[in-house]
């Protein structure tokens, strides 16, 4: 077990070190970071000035170094419009996009999972049908779409809730539709075809030819063993969530590092840029390292599989 | 619903020729609800894409103030000029909309070229190949798929500039990772099989064994992966236009639409819901021929059903 993890943890280092060199050199694909940063229009000197300031001119081998050595001891550059370093504008924002990533998942898995679960075991029944057609939905509707319709009905016409910011606690609910519904249709997708394919496994039908109840093979024996394949899925949902709020939290102002990374492209502001990449990126990895553990835990077949 | 789709059995014919294939493809469709519909709005959208000049009503760049935000024909105010109403320079929203098929289409069909091509290149060697070649296309390939794909292609399509070739050039390099992921898992569940074995101990070489055995099993699962990713790519193109990082705002594109809707959603709302429909029914065409596809294509990860 021990081992495991820690070989787990060593793959999720390297592959987050894979994942600075591709932010690293990002920024140098046009050739020269220094014209991509400063105004188009500036003179000539000011961008060798900016260069000089910002150590462009080194050897990239030099750049990059020192660049590790920085994210090592938490230096994550600084913003150049905000003239603040990079990590403490990240932080101020990142409870806002946990806040919506997590309300949008709790959206996705409360609708979904039920739905998906009476749906799949009642194939070609109304709610079976309602699920397959929430699944179909949720591929199909574009979520910057979705957002600007839910203004459109529930804010504008109904005034029900607001149509941007994050000042009430019922400010999160529009985006976090918005955001969470193709989540929500996956979910209902994935719930119904596990369920009905564990339907079809022999120790359900064992347990059927004993005389157990419907509800009880449901809960002991569907549940359990979905909730195993669903654990992975809802981890993927989720940090898709957290990596894929920018139009959401661009269209509601919603202060979080969707919206941020919006206006420092905008502004091209590349430091911060790059920061808000590497940070998101962190979490999704960090997440599914967190989730292949959970599973060892959990089903010893993983443990020992390797 | 309809039953489950059999999966291609050409061999069930003595004489094969094109006709009694496409005879037999074309039941397989038709029994399928769901991808009939999907075919027949695919051939409808690409049709609209390839006569646009012919079927819009208007040239999509003329502007006309006087007739400017106009809302559609059947709304107050509307006329049936301009069926689905003008946006804020008076341009004709269905002719735009016509138009924009284009830049969605040419981006999905494209970028999926690209990216089909070099991840089915990327997966083939290293599923082939094994040992070290293996671990290093595919230690690439991982990286790229830790950052989320949302935040990679923002941030590397602001670098590089709006216009079309570059647009396509991203979608085309950034979605590589995934065939390549699924082109290998397939090499390497073919290569495992039995008929490959008896191959190689006939005495087959590796030409032979790749084109002949490799390669057309490959189709399949690929082409229904492009399927859905270039419903993917549209979206996310459509995204990038709309937080203005894909063609120019002269181009009419369904995101640029969208972008200009959003200004003016609470007093013009047609200008934001029209391209949003196209969007989401040119996505369904995709999602359900995708599952025909599928369903057809590979019986393994045919839909449970029943």
């Amino acid at each position: 077990m021990q081992r495991y993890i820690i070989s787990r943890t060593f793959q999720s280092l390297l592959l987050l070190l894979g994942v600075l060199i591709i932010i690293f050199f990002m920024v140098r694909l046009t050739g020269d970071p220094a014209t991509l940063m400063v105004a188009r229009d500036a003179p000539e000197e000011v961008r060798e000035a900016f260069r000089e300031k910002m150590g462009f001119n080194r050897p990239m081998i030099v750049q990059f170094s020192d660049y590790l050595f920085g994210i090592v001891q938490g230096d994550f550059g600084e913003s150049l419009h905000f003239d603040q370093p990079a990590l403490e504008i990240i932080l101020e924002r990142l409870p806002a996009t946990f806040q919506l990533a997590t309300v949008a998942l709790l959206f996705a898995i409360v609708v979904a999972i039920p739905i998906g679960i009476i749906g799949g075991s009642n194939p070609g029944s109304p709610l079976d049908s309602l699920g397959r057609t929430l699944g179909l939905l949720g591929q199909t509707i574009p979520n910057f779409w979705l957002a600007l319709i839910l203004i459109l009905i529930f804010a504008v016409n109904l005034g029900w809730f607001p149509s941007f910011g994050r000042d009430k606690t019922i400010s999160v609910v529009l985006p976090a539709i918005a955001l969470g519904f193709a989540s929500m249709g996956q979910l209902v997708r994935l719930t119904r075809s596990a369920v009905l394919e564990i339907r079809n496994e022999d120790y359900i039908r064992t347990a059927r030819s004993k005389g157990i109840s419907t509800l009880r093979i449901g809960a002991k024996h569907v549940f359990r063993n979905a909730a195993l394949a669903l654990i992975s899925v809802i981890s993927i949902q989720y940090s898709y969530l957290l990596g894929g709020s920018i139009y959401i939290e661009t269209i509601f102002s919603w202060p979080g590092l969707g919206n941020l990374l919006q206006q420092a492209v905008d502004g091209r502001d590349f430091p911060l840029v790059q920061a808000i990449a590497f940070f998101i990126s962190f979490f999704v990895i960090a997440l599914t390292l967190l989730t292949d553990v959970v599973y060892a835990l959990i089903d010893p077949r993983i443990r020992y599989s390797r | 619903m309809t039953t489950a789709a059999p999966p291609v059995d050409f061999d069930q014919f003595e004489e094969q020729t094109w006709k009694t294939r496409l005879a037999y493809v074309t039941r397989l469709l038709l029994r399928d609800r769901g991808g009939t519909l999907g075919f027949i709005l695919f051939i409808l959208i690409v049709l609209t894409a390839l006569l646009a000049p012919v079927v819009s009503p208007q040239d999509p760049l003329e502007q006309n103030l006087r007739a400017a935000k106009q809302p559609p024909a059947w709304e107050e105010g509307g006329s049936w000029e301009q069926p689905l109403g003008t946006d804020t320079l008076g341009r004709d929203m269905l002719s735009r909309i016509i138009y924009g098929t284009r830049v969605s289409l040419t981006v999905g069909f494209f970028g999926v070229l690209i990216a089909g091509t070099l991840g089915m290149v990327a997966g083939l060697t290293a599923g082939y190949l094994g040992g070290r070649v293996d671990s290093v296309i595919m230690g690439v390939v991982n990286v790229f798929l830790a950052i989320p794909y949302l935040v990679f292609v923002v941030v590397v399509a602001a670098i590089l500039g709006r216009n079309l070739i570059n647009v396509i050039l991203i979608f085309g390099i950034t979605d590589s990772p995934i065939f390549a992921r699924v082109t290998r898992g397939e090499v390497l569940r073919i290569r495992e099989s039995g008929y490959v074995e008896s191959a190689t101990s006939a005495g087959a070489g590796t030409a032979r064994i790749l084109f002949d055995h490799i390669l057309p099993n490959l189709i399949g699962p690929l082409i229904t992966l492009a399927t859905f990713e270039m419903s993917a790519m549209i979206f996310y193109e459509a995204g990038l236009s709309f937080l203005g990082l894909s063609v120019p705002p002269s181009i009419p594109s369904w995101g640029n639409m969208l972008q200009v809707g959003r200004q003016y959603l609470t007093i013009y709302p047609w200008i934001a819901t029209w391209p949003g429909v196209a969007i989401a029914i040119t996505a369904l065409s995709f999602n359900l021929l995708g599952d025909w596809l599928r369903d057809v294509l590979d019986p393994r990860l045919r839909r449970s059903r029943n």
